[in-house]
């Protein structure tokens, strides 16, 4: 819901901009998160968005593209907030708590475990990389030898999804994975739900 | 006794052509153990993988699902009809763990098998948790499987096999990422275990402590069957 009225906010807005900004930062304070790193971590988002603004701008509406700018950061920054205070397991619980559909829930999880399984090995061709041959210096070389280090990796990563796949069948896997954990959804979520919710109502209503 | 096992002219070529299995006869009586000892690249892991099923050939007419020579686990052909069944009573234990544990936790993950066969949630965990004791990873069953070490995530692909009703235990390379005590741990635990059980490995003092009997694979064939002592000598498997 947030990320939806952050989307559809209007130019001329930048007091709800402000508004959500601090409801984020405050979210972020209240879980003890690092708030400046927060704010550095977000812009991270800011050279995509920043080249659509210039299109934007040369298109001859700077306007929008101010407001492109601003809603991609507070868009980061609300997804930020949500991977640092929801361990993935639990948000994919969630998210199948919501209905949202199976195949989106599965190809998240199996993305997130590999990821770290993929990460890992790409670590380890880079360590191997360096012992044998140190640091390079020729951009060019050191191009061709990422670009090759990248297909090697897709191929693991090729062959490791069969290999998974053969696991997954041999231990029953008919197409569809068993339910994930329940959480249970107590009062003091039910709180949050509800002045969340009533916080991000109120800005979008008060600046449509 | 009857036999678990009973694999005849068995014979595997992958999509690039290579002819991993070469006219395989086999036996294993229920209960039984036996190493499968070879060089790498020799067909062992391939040869295991057919008794689960996951390597089906072009099939043939009599409803196989193998291409050529005939896999009947337990009583049960294999075909596309027994397959289930058979995955069943098949626990297969794969040489990277990590191939193995897909759940975000690890008592989701050992979990998956007895649910995946049709038992309940309640019935599920509990097994989970008493496999999970029995590898001594119980205070590891919330962790997602990416925080364990290398020979816990072994342990809890063990787990995940313990939990299910399993009737014939394939271990491939079982003593992988383990330490001397983690070694000694899982021969005892394999030892108290009934099920029959083929274990796929390099470690002949391992195997040792679990069976006399072996066979060795050399090139897709299987090369020899006897005592490990004779197995180990006759091909210089020190």
């Amino acid at each position: 819901m947030l990320l939806v009225s952050i989307a559809t906010l209007t130019q001329n807005t930048l007091i709800a901009c402000a508004l959500y900004l601090a409801l984020l930062i405050a979210a972020a304070a209240a879980a003890g998160l690092p708030i400046p790193a927060m704010l550095r971590g977000a812009a991270a988002v800011l050279p995509f968005a920043l080249c659509f603004a210039v299109v934007s701008a040369l298109a001859g509406d700077p306007g929008r593209g101010a407001m492109l700018v601003v809603r991609g950061y507070l868009s980061a920054l609300a997804a930020l907030l949500l991977i640092a205070t929801t361990p993935m397991p639990d948000l994919i619980a969630g998210l199948e708590w919501l209905h949202a559909p199976r195949f989106l829930l599965q190809t998240m999880q199996f993305l997130y475990r590999y990821l770290i399984v993929l990460m890992e090995e790409a670590g380890a061709m880079r360590q191997a990389a360096l012992a044998r041959s140190g640091s390079v210096w020729d951009r060019k070389l050191r191009f061709r030898r990422a670009a090759a280090a990248a297909g090697v990796l897709f191929a693991r990563a090729h062959a490791r999804a069969r290999a998974i796949h053969r696991a997954m069948l041999s231990r029953g896997f008919e197409g569809r994975l068993p339910a994930f954990r329940r959480i249970p959804f107590r009062t003091s979520d039910a709180a949050f739900l509800i002045v969340a919710c009533v916080l991000t109502i109120a800005v979008r209503a008060a600046f449509r | 006794m009857s036999l678990i096992v009973e694999v005849s002219n068995l014979s595997y070529t992958y999509e690039d052509g290579t002819q991993a299995l070469k006219e395989i006869d086999f036996e294993l009586e229920d209960g039984a153990t036996i190493a499968l000892l070879g060089a790498n690249g020799s067909g062992k892991t391939t040869f295991v993988h057919h008794l689960n099923g996951i390597l089906p050939g072009s099939g043939q007419p009599s409803g196989s699902i193998i291409s050529s020579g005939s896999i009947i686990i337990d009583g049960l052909p294999m075909t596309g009809k027994n397959l289930r069944e058979i995955r069943k009573r098949v626990g297969l234990v794969f040489q990277d763990s990590d191939n193995q544990l897909f759940m975000p936790s690890v008592l989701e993950d050992v979990t998956f098998g007895p649910l995946a066969w049709g038992m309940t949630q309640a019935e599920a965990v509990e097994r989970a948790e008493a496999a999970l004791d029995r590898v001594g990873l119980r205070h590891k069953a919330d962790k997602a499987p990416w925080h364990l070490s290398a020979g816990e995530k072994k342990r809890a692909a063990i787990a995940g096999i313990l939990a299910t009703d399993a009737r014939l235990l394939v271990l491939d390379e079982p003593t992988t990422f383990l330490d001397p005590p983690g070694q000694r741990a899982l021969s005892d635990l394999l030892a108290s275990l009934p099920q029959a059980k083929i274990l796929v490995t390099h470690d002949s003092a391992f195997a040792r402590g679990l069976t006399g009997e072996a066979v060795f694979f050399d090139a897709g064939t299987i090369a020899a069957r006897g005592p490990i002592a004779a197995m180990v000598q006759r091909h210089g498997w020190q």
